[in-house]
């Protein structure tokens, strides 16, 4: 268990004021000018040390990541970008963050550019977030009014930071739609390569990182790369927000250490799954787009990257759907492709055609108007998106069906079994060839 | 270089060659659907997927992977591409599978189909069934212009024709709204496009969604007979493919040829083909009483003879038109010295240009393809965008490289790249020439500066002045590329450098067309001059192919052939011989023009030397042998400015004025063409383009 002289986010649940004020007491801003005379290599080698993993959703690590960047500019500015488009069914973490912890985020982004030669940085608000973008604002106009960014900062580091408004769509989420996104064009992902860190905002060198990432990086500095090795287990290193939701008696959002089970996160904060352990059906353990994991396998699993590959899952942004057995599974996931067929943004082929289909046949499915061998079919189609797209958004909408399929297959055939047994007056519909 | 092994086959290429480029070189055939080589790449149709060993174990979009991008193996063999393999197979049926599954099966109602890249590739990544048992999706189509008919329901998303529109017209006026399977291509509001050269759409569209307005159903392209030509609707002189069936034509498309239009041609050159079928001349006319009526051949040979035998040598005189082809523009010109005058002339539009000044007074002397290696382009009285579309969108092309300043003297105009406004007349020429300009600075340190100097500073009174001007600008570089010559003419008109290159200008005491139509003649031949105003007082005898201008004037029409109508050799601006063919037979008694005069020649008592085109063409390239040089520029040697200055006189304060004021009604096929009323009437704002 995470002991509270751990916690990184103090403020997580607004207890404090969010303001400057609170946030120096609390450690904030604490010698960040003393962190950066030691220089960009020291940062990113305590950065690697720590063995953060980017808490975006595909956990690369992040001091690596900073790393990619030019060591010299070639005459192009290097630009921070912060990913705060929160749009991962779920995932409620970055919203905490720049409600109540802003300065964290601000401070982690004037770290975060020198050590890669940004001179500005942009945080891309999620579109629905307009109280969040509002108090980061806010925070943001604090620090310049305490000289702690701005072009004439205390730290002597030359440092503008912008924060960008979104219009709600999930897939700017994607760093390279983001980025189209940030440039007034429409956010549909680039191809890669060539990669941000080469040609990213306005064809310069850009990093994006996740809002957590970057607002844990000042107290790891501060405390030692070491010390945040030391927090979890091997290769999941150090804390995190985890958002639990669902079929559990308190949801909430609580930064506890990587790899604890799934037993130890529930039943410490969330009071317990709903109606006991045993009524469990299955986790979604890292928000919408990573399959799901049915009770028996999730239940003294560790949380964590590794562990949660392994069981053909993901920790992705750690946003944990509990499910209990009062769920209908079937529409769950019917739900989330309507999810990933109304966020598609259409430049591909596979999803944009994909999406609509593995919904519409999902529904059927849902209600049992479906014919068994169309399971395979499903399962077929989901193949044929993922691994096939631009960016992972196809690999996201196939990944909750074929986690369905995997591991409650029964339960569709079942409901193909009530649907055909009781009379219909529509048949079963047949391709219009 | 790179190498890479492709299929077990290893070669050498450069190592910015995509994927799928490597792979055609080294003879993989890779289906594509959004892949342009002339457009930016957006690898979104996912068709071009290879199997690339050693990177993630997932197929690779072709299109957007560069050779470079490609790692070496463990011992630093070569990358290994492969586009045949299981995963290959499979992931391109599947991407079929998907774009078909929101696709009617509309083919045998579609205009696409024969020509169609889905319906190819379908047979060979298709399957026979569906699995898609749910209702396809269905799009309404937009209205996005008088020439492009929407289908949208076959839309398969490839913004290839967002992509043209926003890249080479310059026009970012279509664009997709929506997201995921709602995505649908639109103009804002359904505006229709402004762009001259918009059609192209219809040709990159891989799928039936955007098709051919006028030509919508009208014909199947299996049973159409396709002729290689050249356009005639503007000096570029576009190479096109007239497909016709029987004796209509009824489309025209582009043919590739990187040196002058690459695969591009303006909707003025696609959508005429209307306009060779109304007001056309189909037998000969004699006024009488004021009255036009129909005559015989022999008939209207007659009229002409006794009027040409009652006039003096001096008093006949002839005007060549904007479309005339080589052959008889030559026929005409041994006609009138055989009848012993002076009075010829081939500009009738009063350009100052004169082959007296050399070859390379006349020519777009830096070429079409040389615009992509200048680094300064100014803009003299010319408004490229309407004179010649293609060649505006080259300079476009040219300034999305980077590195290029345009700059204008002239009236302001938008020509689709950002151009500095110098001023608006020959004074600010003469300051730019003199050194006094701050833009002649720019214009010294340019390697391969281009003068382009259009009709609007040419038809006026001090055209040569300018002319002149102009040229001293042009070799102001201080250090000028070697070779170089960016003295540049942009004609309006496709007959106008054969004419220069025959000498169809007044010999010795000659008069010249202004002088000639003012009433200096008795008996005048217009041969397709459409665009003078003859005066009262001589006999006209207009030999062309539409009731336009010129016949109405006429006292003996003599029905011609158009420019899908016969064989003929037509220069361009840049001085390039090319030859037209013929795909169909002139209407009702006409006849091919250099056989009229032949005709008319024999009546005369003055028969012309020959009995045939070829007969014809053996005298030409006698004459003139760089004509039998066909595709094949004979380049002049740099003009004189000094001598030029000499015959100039002085400048006149009048700012220049655009030669061509309604873009799609310059000559008198585009004035038959009802498509092109229709793009006039839009262009010109006179019509509200309203959705429906």
């Amino acid at each position: 268990m995470l002991q509270d002289r751990d916690r990184i986010f103090t403020n997580l649940y607004g207890r404090h004021t969010p303001g400057l004020t609170g946030a120096l007491k609390r450690g904030a801003w604490d010698g960040t000018k003393f962190l950066l005379e030691k220089g960009r290599d020291w940062i990113i080698e305590e950065m690697k040390k720590s063995g953060l993993r980017g808490r975006g959703g595909a956990g690369f690590p992040t001091g690596l990541k900073w790393s990619f960047m030019p060591k010299q500019s070639d005459g192009r500015p290097h630009y921070l970008v912060v990913n705060a488009d929160e749009s991962e069914p779920g995932t409620c973490k970055d919203r905490e963050i720049m409600r109540n912890d802003p300065h964290l985020l601000i401070e982690g982004c004037l770290i975060a550019s020198f050590a890669m030669g940004a001179h500005a940085c942009y945080i891309y608000v999620r579109g629905e977030y307009i109280a969040e973008r509002e108090a980061l604002q806010r925070a943001v106009d604090e620090a310049y009014e305490a000289k702690l960014v701005g072009k004439d900062n205390v730290h002597g580091w030359p440092f503008d930071i912008y924060v960008h408004h979104g219009a709600g769509a999930y897939i700017c989420g994607e760093e390279t739609a983001l980025i189209e996104s940030l440039e007034g064009k429409k956010g549909q992902p680039r191809l890669k390569p060539p990669f941000p860190a080469n040609m990213g905002l306005y064809g310069c060198p850009t990093t994006v990182n996740n809002v957590e990432s970057i607002a844990v990086a000042g107290t790891i500095l501060r405390r030692g790369g070491g010390w945040f090795a030391g927090l979890g287990r091997p290769n999941n290193t150090g804390t995190k927000l985890f958002c639990v939701s669902g079929h559990v008696n308190n949801p909430c959002n609580v930064e506890e250490e990587l790899g604890l089970t799934f037993r130890e996160l529930i039943d410490r904060h969330c009071g317990g799954i709903r109606g006991g352990w045993d009524n469990l059906l299955a986790v979604i353990p890292g928000g919408s787009s990573v399959p799901m994991v049915p009770a028996d396998q999730i239940a003294d699993a560790h949380m964590d990257f590794d562990t949660l590959r392994g069981l053909g899952s993901g920790l992705g942004t750690a946003a944990v759907i509990v499910m209990d057995k009062s769920t209908d599974i079937i529409r769950a996931i019917a739900r989330i492709s309507y999810f990933y067929k109304h966020e598609s943004c259409g430049q591909c082929t596979p999803c944009r055609e994909g999406t609509g289909w593995m919904w519409r046949v999902m529904n059927r499915m849902a209600e049992g108007r479906a014919q068994k061998r169309e399971i395979d079919m499903l399962l077929e189609v989901t193949k044929q998106v993922e691994g096939h797209t631009i960016c992972a958004l196809g690999d996201a909408a196939a990944w909750p069906i074929q986690g369905l399929i995997r591991h409650f297959r029964p339960e569709i055939e079942k409901r193909i079994d009530q649907y055909s047994a009781n009379p219909h007056s529509e048949p079963v519909r047949v391709a219009a060839e | 270089m790179a190498k890479i092994i492709v299929d077990g086959t290893e070669i050498d290429v450069p190592a910015e060659f995509t994927l799928l480029q490597a792979c055609e070189a080294a003879g993989a055939e890779v289906p594509r659907f959004c892949f342009h080589e002339r457009l930016s790449i957006a690898g979104n149709c996912r068709m071009c997927l290879v199997e690339v060993k050693g990177g993630p174990p997932k197929p690779t979009a072709s299109c957007a992977m560069s050779v470079r991008d490609l790692r070496p193996g463990p011992n630093g063999e070569p990358p290994v591409v492969l586009t045949t393999s299981p995963m290959v197979k499979k992931a391109r049926e599947g991407v079929m599978e998907f774009l078909l599954i929101n696709h009617p099966l509309d083919c045998p109602i579609c205009d696409q189909g024969g020509e169609c890249d889905l319906q190819d590739q379908a047979m060979a990544y298709g399957v026979d069934t569906s699995r898609f048992a749910e209702n396809k999706r269905a799009v309404e189509d937009k209205y996005i212009g008088p020439l492009v008919k929407t289908q949208m329901n076959r839309c398969i998303q490839c913004t290839r024709c967002v992509r043209f529109t926003t890249e080479v017209a310059g026009i970012a006026e279509l664009g997709a709204i929506g997201r995921g399977e709602d995505m649908e291509i639109t103009t804002y509001l359904e505006k229709a496009m402004s762009s001259e050269m918009q059609g192209n759409v219809i040709d990159l569209c891989p799928v039936g969604a955007l098709t051919s307005k006028p030509y919508a159903f009208k014909a199947r392209p299996w049973e159409l007979s396709k002729t290689e030509s050249v356009d005639v609707m503007d000096a570029l002189g576009s190479a096109i493919r007239v497909d016709a069936r029987g004796r209509e034509v009824m489309r025209i498309l582009p043919r590739l040829n990187e040196a002058v239009n690459e695969e591009w041609i303006s909707d003025k050159t696609r959508f005429i083909w209307d306009g060779l079928r109304s007001q056309r001349l189909d037998r000969p006319y004699i006024r009488e009483k004021g009255k036009l009526r129909p005559a015989s051949w022999g008939e209207a040979f007659a009229a002409i003879a006794a009027r040409v035998k009652a006039a003096k040598p001096e008093g006949i005189g002839a005007i060549a038109g904007d479309l005339a082809s080589v052959e008889e523009m030559f026929a005409l010109k041994l006609l009138m010295e055989g009848l012993g005058s002076k009075n010829i002339d081939g500009r009738q539009d009063g350009t100052v240009l004169h082959p007296k000044f050399g070859r390379a007074s006349y020519l777009f002397n830096a070429t079409v393809q040389g615009i992509e290696d200048a680094d300064v382009i100014l803009l003299v009285g010319s408004n490229p965008r309407k004179e010649a579309s293609v060649l505006n969108a080259r300079i476009r092309k040219r300034w999305r490289a980077g590195g290029l300043t345009v700059a204008r003297i002239g009236e302001p105009a938008d020509l689709t790249y950002a151009v500095t406004d110098l001023g608006a007349g020959p004074e600010t020429l003469a300051e730019l020439a003199s050194g006094k300009h701050s833009f002649a600075a720019t214009i010294a340190k340019a390697k391969r500066p281009l003068v382009i100097v259009g009709q609007g500073a040419l038809t006026r009174a001090d055209g040569l002045a300018v002319f002149a001007l102009a040229a001293k600008v042009a070799s102001s570089a201080a250090e000028p590329a070697e070779g170089w010559n960016g003295l540049s003419v942009l004609h309006t008109a496709a007959a106008r450098v054969g004419a220069l290159d025959l000498g169809l200008v007044p010999g010795e005491g000659g008069l010249d067309a202004k002088a000639m139509a003012a009433g200096g003649v008795e008996v005048l031949f217009l041969m397709g001059a459409d665009e003078i105003e003859v005066g009262p007082g001589p006999f006209v005898v207009y030999q062309g192919t539409h009731g336009d201008k010129g016949a109405h004037r006429a006292d003996v029409i003599l029905p011609g052939a158009a420019y899908t109508e016969k064989s003929g050799l037509y220069v361009n601006t840049e001085g390039r011989v090319q030859l037209g063919n013929r795909a169909g037979f002139p209407p009702g008694e006409a006849r091919e023009d250099w056989a009229i005069l032949r005709a008319l020649s024999d009546v005369l008592g003055r028969k012309l030397p020959f009995d045939s085109l070829s007969d014809l063409r053996k005298g030409l390239f006698a004459a003139h042998p760089h004509m039998a040089g066909i595709d094949a520029i004979a380049a002049g040697s740099a003009v004189d400015a000094a001598a030029l200055a000499k015959a100039g006189g002085a400048i006149d304060k009048a700012p220049f004025r655009d030669a061509i004021g309604d873009l799609y009604l310059t000559n008198p096929i585009a004035r038959a063409s009802a498509v092109m009323a229709d793009c006039s009437a839009i262009a010109s704002g006179r019509v509200p383009a309203a959705a429906e």
